[in-house]
Order: C-alpha cells, then structure tokens, then sequence
C-alpha cells in the first residue's frame, strides 16, 4: 500500500490490530486447549455452566462485555491491581474473553471427534498421557487447531464494541482498523474508511477461505 | 507361570465378577455370550477400565492387586481391538514403529520377523485409509506385537471382516498360535474358531466366569452349556501315523485309538486336532462289523445328562480323551448306558482342524 492510499495513522492501527489479532489468538490456542480437552472429555455437572459460559461472548453485545471488563480493570474492581485499562494488555485480556469460544468450540468439537479408541491404542502401546496428546490429540486435532487460529483471529480483527469500551482509543497503543474506520465515518472521510474497510472485508473473506478449503479443513479418518 | 485374574466391576447395571487362572502359553479362549462381559474384562486386564479393583498377574508382573494400580502404558499389553484402531495420520510403518519405539520388541520378535509372519511387506508405505479390513486387522496385531507385550489380547479379530477377509486372516492366526512365545487372551462367541486355535478356555455368562479349563474338557463336560444342543462337539489331539495310497485315505492315532480319513498331506508323526461332533457318534454293544463305518473303538461311558425330551447328552472316555454323543432315550434304554459302561464308539465323521 502507498503512503497516499494509508495515511500513517491508519497504518500504526492496522499494525496494532494484526499484534492484536495475533496475540490473542496465539494466548489463546495455549489457554483453550486444556479447557477444550476438559468440556470434550469430562462427565462433570459443571460442563454445561462452563460450556455456557464459554459461549456468552457469542451473544452478548460487546458492549456489555466491555462495560464489564471495564469495572473489573477500574478501581476499586478485581483487576484494577493490573492497571490493565486504557492499555494494550487490557485489550488483549478484552479480546480474548471476546473470541473464546471461535477457538475453544472448534478445538473441543475436533477433540471429541478422535473418540476413545486411538487413546485407549496408545496407552496400549505404553504411551503415557502428555506422551499421547502429543502422538495422537494434536494430530488428529489439527484441523480443528488451523479452524481455531482463523476464526479466533479473524473475530478479533473485527472487535469494536469491546476495545470502546476498554481501549480508549490511543494511537499506537489501543487505537484498531475497527476503530479508525468509525472515526472517518464521523468525519464524512468515505473514502478513507473505503480502504481500511475493502482490505478489511477482503482479508477476513481470505482468512475464511482458508478455513473451508479442504486443504486445510482436512479432516484425518481412520 | 500363568496368568492370574481376580476382579470385580459394575458399570451401571451390568457386574462383572471373574475369578480364573490360565495358563501363561498357547491361545486361552475368552468364550461366552454377546453381553457377558469378555471385552469388559479383556478392557480390565489392559488397565482400561478405571473402576476395576482386584488382582491381575501376569507371570510374575503384578499388574494391580488392591495395593496399587498400574496405568495402561505401564502394562506390556498388546491389544488387538475388534474395529482395529491405527492411527489415522500415520502410514503403516509408523503405526507399525509406534509401540516399538516405547517398548523396544526382543530381537526374537522384532520388526522384519513381524512384518514377515503377517506378511506387510508391500503395505508399509500405505496410508491406513486406503487399507481393507483384513489388512488393517494384520497391522494391528503386528502393531501389537512389536511393542514386546507380555500378554497378547484380542478382541474377537475376525468378527468385524466379511467372510473373505476373514478365511484370509485365519491362516496368520494359526501362524502365530503355533510361533507365539507369550500367552494370548482370545475372545470369540464363535466355537469353530476355539476349536482351531485355543487350548484353554474361560467360559463367562453373565459377567461371571462359569468354568475354565483345557478345551475339551469344558466342551464335553456335561454340567456346561457347551455340551447340550446339535451343535455339540468334541476337540481331540491326534498324531498322522500312515498313509493309505491305494484308497487315498490317511491314518490317524489317538490315545483312544486309531481313525481313517480321507488322504491329508501331512508327514507321519505330524500332531493334528479333530472335531468330532456328538451327531456323528454312535454307540453299539460289540465291536460292530457289516457297516460302512471306518472308525471304531472301544469307550467307557463318563456321564449322562438329559437334552431335549427325547434325548440324553452322553460323554464317553477313550483313552485320555472325552467325546460326546447324543442319542434317544430308548437307544439308552435298550442299551442300558449308564456311568461306568464300556461300548464301543462309532465315528461317521471328523473334522481336521489344523
């Protein structure tokens, strides 16, 4: 992109969108694993509240999610030790919690498709528990891994309710594409807003296609 | 040495309760009903089934007893489960390597041995989606092996194949019954494929083990389910004495006695099963001559149990071995059989099973 396409305003948002997207994603993928193994395995009564949970963020509106994490970042909330709020770690914390379950549902889908019997052969064969996650659960799993990453990075590049409520809307720091697009919007900028938009628009459709094309989407049979 | 299981499980509804010791060599038939609880107890001698207390001993490995619990990858199971389960994302080398490489195998068994005896040769690049049922029960039971199990258990192997495959796995299997140096714990609801590859038997009904024992025991024993019914049969050791080139027929020797049938090609002295089946006995007073029967010899009656209304379940001793025969109430009658009466069997026909 030319400078006089992207002004270098956009483009530090842009920059600050794609750390953010990544990291969350990849914070993520670590931290929803164990969680999407437990609700694809457990037999608990707390499955449903957790799986319920899990799945707020899909249809609160991401205001009331901000709003929330707002008071626990403010003072005097549980997090307001962290001073987390107005910050790009608070974002990050923000946009987690708000692309959970793009990448804990995927992830717990595809572990509960392996089923028992590969497990259960692996023991046999003297693979121990890390052991068989590692030969067997990843593996197996990986379609549900490449669906997770896409999609949680992908709903992350789109946030905007939660990073208005949390972010504050500092250049370099909290400032996102999703932002900077409102903010030429109220400006009457069309055309600015047409760029980050189409590229934006363009490269979720990608991110997508790449999620059902079977190359990736693959499913491994026995 | 032998293999020593003392346990107790429920599991909803059902309980398995079994108590049995079997031999640590040769094939031990895991027999019984759909439902009775063999592949539950096959899932609690591999560590698999978490609520399963008691004893298992394998040899001199104490697997559990009610001081501790071993996991499943400390035990050196190998499994052969009924739907084989390979792993979907390797070819078949790896799957093959994959024991192998945590439970290094003994040279004696190692991976060119293995390959060799279930003939996997040429499907070691393949990929597990493309194999055919047969092929991929081969590769598991040699997926088992190489992961140097001390026991071996299968999970009723043939009885997810169509016929074809499995006619075709059978001979492997024969193959490894009479190469095997550790105990295998076969399941199966089927008696012929007992009769071919077992020596001794844990008989189950109802999550309880009803009986265990050498084959033919328990199947000519007359207080067991086994020995009721057309279908009843008898499992003897015989040997090839000689070959009768004139009539085509081959002469085989038994503790009981001596039986003639039609020419197999197998050197004298050669050890070989038959099935006798108890419809194709007969019992007469004397030696019987003026028949077309070839085979007769003498026998001492052993028991006599009712079967059917117009029929008694008889077990027969002849020399070491136990035969069976089903006859009506007034051949009983009329030939006053009771325990202790010495006949003289006759035997239409046998089957050589391996």
């Amino acid at each position: 992109m030319s400078e006089g396409l992207v002004s270098a305003a956009d483009l530090q948002a842009l920059l600050v969108t794609l750390q953010l997207a990544g990291l969350s994603t990849l914070f993520l993928l670590v931290a929803g694993t164990p969680l999407a193994w437990w609700l694809a395995r457990t037999a608990s009564r707390l499955r449903a509240p957790v799986e319920a949970l899990v799945a707020l963020p899909l249809v609160l509106p991401p205001t009331v999610l901000g709003f929330y994490l707002l008071l626990a970042m403010g003072p005097g909330g549980p997090l307001a030790g962290l001073s987390l709020a107005f910050t790009f770690g608070g974002l990050l914390l923000g946009s987690m919690v708000y692309s959970l379950p793009f990448v804990v549902q995927p992830l717990r889908d595809s572990f509960a498709a392996i089923g028992d019997q590969p497990l259960e052969a692996a023991a046999c064969l003297g693979a121990g528990s890390l052991d068989r996650f590692r030969s067997v659960v990843l593996p197996l799993a990986r379609p549900g891994y490449v669906t997770a990453a896409v999609l949680g990075f992908a709903h992350t590049l789109g946030e905007f309710g939660v990073v208005l409520m949390i972010g504050g809307n500092i250049p370099g720091e909290t400032k996102v594409l999703s932002i900077a697009v409102y903010e030429h919007v109220e400006a009457l900028d069309y055309a600015q807003a047409h760029v980050l938009s189409g590229g934006l628009l363009l490269l979720s459709f990608l991110l997508l296609l790449l999620v059902y094309t079977s190359g990736f989407g693959r499913r491994v049979t026995p | 040495m032998s293999i020593s299981v003392d346990t107790r499980l429920r599991k909803g509804d059902f309980e398995l309760q079994a108590r049995f010791v079997a031999p640590a060599t040769g094939f031990t038939a895991v027999f019984g009903p759909s439902g009775c609880g063999k592949t539950t107890l096959l899932r609690v001698i591999a560590g698999l089934e978490s609520g399963a207390g008691g004893l298992v001993q394998i040899g001199e490995e104490v697997w559990q007893d009610a001081k501790r619990r071993l996991p499943t990858h400390r035990r050196a199971v190998g499994y052969v489960f009924q739907q084989p389960a390979l792993f979907g994302h390797l070819k078949v080398r790896d799957n093959l390597v994959y024991g192998m490489r945590r439970r290094p195998p003994r040279p004696a068994l190692g991976f060119d041995e293995v390959v060799d005896l279930l003939g996997l040769g040429a499907l070691l690049g393949r990929r597990v989606p493309g194999l055919s049922g047969g092929e991929r029960q081969r590769v598991a039971i040699a997926q088992a092996l190489l992961s140097n199990p001390r026991v071996l258990l299968m999970d009723e192997p043939l009885s997810a194949l169509d016929q074809v495959s499995r006619l075709g796995l059978l001979p492997y299997l024969e193959d490894l019954q009479r190469t095997l140096d550790i105990p295998v714990l076969y399941i199966s609801h089927a008696l012929d494929e007992v009769a071919r590859l077992t020596d001794f038997m844990v008989l189950l009904g109802q999550g309880q083990v009803i009986a265990s024992g050498a084959v033919n025991d328990l199947l000519t024993r007359l207080d067991l389910p086994l020995a009721h019914g057309g279908e009843a049969e008898a499992v003897i050791q015989a040997m090839v004495n000689s070959q009768d080139e004139r009539d085509h027929l081959t002469e085989l020797g038994f503790s009981g006695g001596g039986l003639w049938v039609p020419r197999v090609d197998l050197a004298p002295g050669t050890l070989v099963r038959l099935r006798v089946r108890a419809r194709d006995v007969s019992l007469a007073l004397q030696p019987v001559s003026g028949t077309s029967i070839l085979n007769s010899f003498p026998v001492t009656v052993t028991g006599l149990v009712q079967d059917g209304p117009a029929q008694v379940m008889v077990s027969l001793k002849a020399g070491e071995e136990s035969l069976l025969t089903r006859v009506t109430r007034r051949s009983q009658r009329n030939l006053a059989i009771e325990p202790g009466s010495r006949l003289y069997a006759q035997v239409k026909s046998v089957a050589l099973l391996a």
